[in-house]
């Protein structure tokens, strides 16, 4: 590899996705079958009292079918902000790699980090580039979820397929159960919440989705997988321990047998 | 026809390595020297927003002196050459001396064929998991390279300055006594640096994945009293 020096105009600055862009060209899509991929499910992300929290279930499928148990869909895209993924698992990992970088890479370049909204318009950019790929199948649909270290607080992004950058006040949720998700969060959802409560709530939401949508994968307490939940705070992101999840699955899932209804 | 003035090759070297030497001894010094945790750079900079020093990646800094805009215009190379080979490939395959190599390529062949060779001098640091897998590299206006061990100075008066760490080097000091090291060789005898004039970051293994770290003002301030 040669070391990417360019000529005045054609310097991408701390571009890094116009950089990649120019140094390997993607193949053109050709119009064809829509292909049946792994995808990736529910995510939930809130906002709750000095911070946000993200949170995904583990489940990957290709039609009715489980790919993959243990997929990670929440991921830190900087120090102080997540993004959560739903849809083509393939393009969609690939699409959270590339937004890290992004970040990181503008960080270098520049000297300093982007603003949130800087951060959620870079990941917009992103998947407007995904349209063409979108239609043949291959959705990506995120959450974006940061601390704006100017203002002191946590905000969550929700997004279309054609990049469109919708700001949630609550909560926000994407994926095949994200209906049932939503009708949780909505449900408990409660301003200036703390954190535990916004953890306990994340964590029924999925599990409620998981019981709603065969997409979605709940709590394996057999092979001992549950869902990664991140807080991002002032002092950066977090995610869970394993074990703070499990005990939290345990107790829901105690209670709802204590009411003798399950859910 | 007029016929062209000849000039003898090495009196073109030697114009243009006087040059080159002489833009760079105009500007500061700065000083490498590796601690218990990993490398610490210390720059001579009275500027908070020219930065000399900078992350390339994860365990890679780099830091130039002489001309800003030409090392800068280096600097951005570096990071773009790393992330694009982490991207491509992956982030363990990201290496400093590949970089050093690009780096010395672009100095050599602009030294040789263009008409003003590049006023800077750059080095480029890695960090490896022990402290005897650290790497310094160190490249001249001319493309030349060198492989540092320990320490290492840059600018003018290099010398001087080399003279008097290796006086006093030690690589297992703490970062705060490394600091004060390389500023009582960056100072000299005859002058007084305070902590307004310095640009100091370090690459440290217990940083996490990315080491660089800046020592903005205030730590600064505390490091060196």
């Amino acid at each position: 590899m040669n070391l990417p020096l360019f000529p005045v105009g054609d310097d991408p600055g701390s571009d890094f996705a116009q950089l990649v862009r120019q140094q390997n060209p993607q193949p053109v899509l050709q119009d064809g079958d829509v292909l049946d991929l792994p995808h990736g499910t529910t995510c939930v992300a809130m906002r709750f009292d000095g911070g946000v929290l993200v949170a995904g279930d583990r489940r990957a499928t290709s039609g009715h079918l489980i790919s993959y148990r243990t997929m990670q869909k929440v991921f830190p895209s900087d120090r102080h902000s997540a993004v959560a993924i739903a849809g083509a698992a393939g393009p969609a990992v690939e699409m959270v790699r590339l937004f890290q970088l992004q970040l990181e890479h503008y960080e270098k370049v520049e000297g300093k980090e982007l603003s949130l909204d800087g951060k959620a318009s870079q990941l917009s950019a992103l998947l407007r580039q995904n349209l063409p790929m979108a239609r043949a199948g291959m959705v990506v649909v995120p959450l974006f979820a940061g601390y704006d270290l100017r203002i002191g607080e946590g905000r969550l992004f929700q997004f279309d397929v054609s990049g469109g950058r919708y700001e949630e006040l609550e909560y926000g949720t994407t994926g095949s159960g994200s209906l049932h998700a939503s009708t949780v969060l909505k449900l408990g959802y409660r301003k200036g919440q703390t954190r535990d409560a916004a953890v306990n709530l994340a964590i029924e939401a999925l599990y409620v989705a998981a019981d709603e949508d065969s997409a979605t994968g709940g709590p394996d307490f057999i092979r001992n997988l549950f869902p990664v939940v991140a807080t991002v705070t002032s002092g950066g992101y977090e995610q869970l321990e394993d074990d703070e999840v499990k005990s939290r699955s345990q107790e829901l899932v105690d209670r709802l047998i204590a009411q003798g209804t399950p859910s | 026809m007029s016929t062209p003035f000849y000039v003898a090759p090495e009196q073109v070297m030697k114009d243009r390595a006087d040059y080159a030497r002489k833009g760079i001894a105009r500007g500061r010094s700065l000083v490498a020297t590796t601690y218990a945790d990993g490398i610490v750079i210390v720059a001579e900079n009275p500027s908070n927003t020219l930065h000399k020093v900078s992350e390339i990646y994860d365990r890679i800094g780099f830091a130039g002196v002489g001309k800003y805009n030409e090392f800068d215009q280096l600097r951005i190379a570096g990071i773009r050459h790393a992330d694009l080979k982490g991207f491509n490939y992956s982030r363990h395959d990201v290496d400093a001396l590949s970089l050093a190599n690009q780096y010395a390529q672009i100095l050599g062949q602009t030294f040789t064929h263009e008409m003003k060779p590049m006023e800077v001098e750059i080095l480029v640091v890695e960090i490896g998991e022990e402290a005897a897998d650290d790497q310094m590299f160190q490249i001249l206006y001319d493309g030349t390279v060198y492989d540092r061990t320990g320490y290492t100075a840059l600018g003018g008066d290099t010398e001087a300055i080399g003279e008097r760490l290796e006086e006093s080097f030690d690589e297992r000091l703490e970062l705060g006594a490394a600091v004060k090291q390389a500023l009582r060789a960056l100072s000299g005898p005859d002058r007084q640096l305070v902590p307004d004039d310095l640009e100091v970051a370090a690459l440290g293994r217990s940083n996490g994945r990315r080491t660089f770290r800046r020592v903005l003002e205030a730590e600064l301030a505390e490091l060196v009293t």
